[in-house]
């Protein structure tokens, strides 16, 4: 099976381990990776600031790298949940390009729902260790609707607890740009995310989203706190 | 206090409130319980989707027809023996209301709960004219002592906790401090019903109005809005246009879902249904049933791209979830209605230029379309306005200026490999510029990004 990757910019910019884990876990299962090369940004920072014109040169970037038929796989819950809702929607008075958005649309994966969906990656399960509790991401449980996967893929964590985090559901204050047009708030949440990581007794708090990880883990050092915050990604691919 | 916030210093109330532990314990507690409340009322519920499809399409079929509602409504009021007004915007319609009780010599009023009469600052106009008007609603008899707004706008009072309520009271009231719920609800009792027994007028809103009966229905709780309602001999209502359904035929999915999403009751302890003013043998009712329909802009949303805001049934359910609510509280927004219904109706209701910031004040979670009863796309037309924000020019000119290089940037792999690199270079000045805000929260960028280490 083959799939193009999808790295985003977060991740290409900051966290490049996190992609380098993507691709380990895919290639893992069998995958042959593409990455398609030119690859920027999926728009979503220009989109829910209110941007269209911006995000839509973005958008029609990705649409010209991401070509073909093969599943398109990338490491972020919020990014995917962009080109499946957003893209169409972006491109509803231009007809080529909208087909063009439906057709990424229809193959766009979040990494953990084609680990789980597509490869049953969570049957075989992962060498773990520690206790670990894991931070749902908003776009990629509400947008996108993937709630189980993740979790079947942290259950399937040999050696490892899982511990859910309490609250369910709620932001952690990242929001893209609101994390620097709000900051106070931002940091606030994020504050009260981490006091519920604190709580589990949790080493390790783990998420789909580089975004929301971030927040949280500027809120976990700024009270100098040992408990790691790891994308699902890195979690995963660590023991294999 | 709230007078001096507008929604166009969202960000420093923001801090503000922010910085105010009790009001942020206070909040947090709330809001946790209101939450878990609705939980537990929606839980035995076994159709609640069904239920909230067709309270959505009811709400839909109101707006797709409203004008039509709001004729066939005015004409069956007024067959039943009310006397409806229509009353375009905020001004016209605080100048009827104050006509007629001038008129009637009325000069002392007891109110119920209305969110559009704070919408168009009623009782300020009123006192004005030398009339007393006194809020019956317990968080809003509370917050009319305290000289402030509602925060919530089903709990006005939510930012307040019981320790502050009784130091008011025995300072405003000169009753002996007390933090006992009951103790305080007694005193506010007695003091408000001697208001209702001397009182020469009653206004209240609506939660809804049926256009076939022409009915007003309301769902209150603490027995003051039948009070306000029936012991005076005028009764005087006060509601915007979109209040309508179009029959009282329409009600039970509505009398489940509005006290559930609101306050996680199974049924609020009155629902009143008032149709015209007393007529001969009725035991109770107002001698004079007037009703004032305000639009104050709604028509002109009605015609627009974020229409749907007018399905709102105002249960606050929105708020309760909202992560940003929850943190800043009410005021913060500075206008009548907070949280997320709260800042799509304050930028729609009083135009970009006086409250664009407050369409920043969301992270799009949608915690609050989860929970809407009536299905309003909130976080949808939260970016509507986002997007009109920087169409009519209010964002910020160095964020513009940002985004238009970013959109370059985006589609252009070269140049966005040299943002990269450049954000690299200067990530120690970066740092120290923006330390405070989102540069001091961000790790550095990676030396090697990864796309020149991808298969």
């Amino acid at each position: 099976m083959r799939a193009q990757l999808f790295g985003t910019c977060l991740v290409d910019s900051f966290f490049p381990e996190v992609g380098e884990a993507t691709v380990k876990l895919l290639r893992r299962f069998g995958v042959t990776v593409t990455f398609p090369k030119g690859q920027t940004c999926c728009g979503q920072p220009a989109y829910n600031a209110g941007y269209q014109a911006e995000a839509r040169s973005a958008a029609g970037h990705f649409l010209s790298v991401f070509r073909g038929e093969d599943p398109i796989v990338t490491p972020s819950g919020s990014c995917a949940a962009m080109v499946k809702h957003h893209y169409p929607a972006l491109f509803r008075d231009d007809p080529k390009m909208r087909a063009a958005a439906e057709n990424a649309a229809g193959r766009v994966f979040e990494l953990s729902q084609f680990l789980v969906q597509v490869l049953r990656a969570h049957e075989k399960g992962f060498p773990g260790k520690g206790k670990v509790t894991y931070h749902s991401s908003c776009h990629l449980t509400r947008s996108l609707g993937v709630r189980e996967e993740p979790l079947l893929l942290l259950r399937s964590l040999r050696g490892a607890e899982f511990v859910p985090l309490p609250d369910g559901i709620r932001c952690c204050g990242f929001g893209g740009m609101f994390m620097a047009k709000l900051p106070e708030i931002s940091c606030a949440l994020a504050e009260e995310r981490a006091d519920s990581v604190v709580a589990t007794g949790a080493d390790t708090v783990t998420g789909c989203d580089a975004g929301c990880l971030m927040n949280i883990s500027d809120a976990m050092k700024k009270r100098g706190s040992p408990v790691r915050v790891a994308h699902l990604a890195s979690l995963l691919a660590e023991g294999i | 206090m709230s007078d001096a916030q507008t929604s166009l210093s969202f960000r420093s109330n923001a801090v503000q409130a922010i910085g105010n532990a009790q009001l942020r314990a206070a909040m947090r507690h709330a809001t946790d319980t209101f939450g878990a409340k609705r939980a537990d009322a929606f839980a035995p519920v076994a159709d609640v989707e069904a239920m909230r499809d067709r309270a959505s399409a009811i709400r839909e079929e109101v707006l797709n027809n409203l004008p039509r509602y709001v004729d066939q409504f005015v004409a069956s009021a007024t067959r039943a023996g009310a006397t409806v007004h229509r009353a375009k915007d905020a001004a016209v319609a605080r100048e009827i209301i104050r006509k007629l009780l001038a008129d009637r010599g009325a000069r002392r009023i007891v109110k119920g709960k209305s969110m559009v009469s704070e919408e168009v600052d009623l009782n300020a106009h009123l006192e004005a004219s030398g009339m007393e008007v006194v809020e019956t609603d317990l968080g809003e008899y509370i917050i009319q002592l305290e000289r402030e707004t509602p925060s919530h706008i089903i709990v006005p009072a939510i930012h307040k906790n019981r320790q502050q309520v009784g130091k008011l009271f025995s300072e405003r009231l000169g009753v002996p401090y007390s933090d006992d719920p009951q103790v305080l609800t007694r005193i506010a009792r007695q003091v408000l019903r001697e208001k209702f027994l001397s009182a020469d007028a009653g206004i209240s809103g609506a939660n809804f109005a049926a256009a076939d009966t022409g009915s007003l229905v309301l769902f209150t709780n603490e027995g003051n809005g039948r009070m306000v309602t029936t012991v005076p001999p005028l009764h005087v209502a006060i509601l915007s246009i979109e209040k309508m359904i179009p029959s009282l035929a329409d009600f039970p999915d509505f009398i489940r879902l509005l006290p559930r999403s609101a306050t996680g009751q199974t049924m609020t302890s009155y629902v009143s249904v008032i149709t015209g003013p007393r007529k001969p043998g009725d035991a109770t009712g107002a001698k004079e049933l007037h009703i004032v329909l305000l639009d104050n802009g709604r028509t002109e949303i009605l015609g627009g791209e974020s229409r749907d805001i007018l399905k709102c049934i105002r249960c606050g359910a929105c708020m309760n979830v909202c992560p940003v609510y929850r943190t800043v509280g009410g005021h913060a927004y500075g206008w009548t209605y907070p949280g997320p219904m709260g800042l799509i109706l304050t930028t729609l209701l009083t135009g970009m230029a006086k409250s664009h910031p407050v369409v920043d004040a969301s992270t799009l979670c949608g915690a609050c379309v989860d929970v809407c009863p009536v299905r309003v796309p909130l976080v949808d037309i939260i970016l509507q306005l986002r997007h009109r924000k920087v169409r009519e020019g209010f964002s910020d000119p160095k964020e513009k200026a940002g985004m238009a290089l970013f959109g370059k940037a985006a589609a252009s792999p070269a140049l966005f490999a040299l943002g990269q690199r450049l954000a690299g270079w200067f990530w120690p000045v970066v740092r120290v510029l923006g330390g405070k805000d989102v540069a001091g929260r961000m790790p550095a960028p990676a030396k090697t990004p990864f796309h020149r280490k991808a298969p």
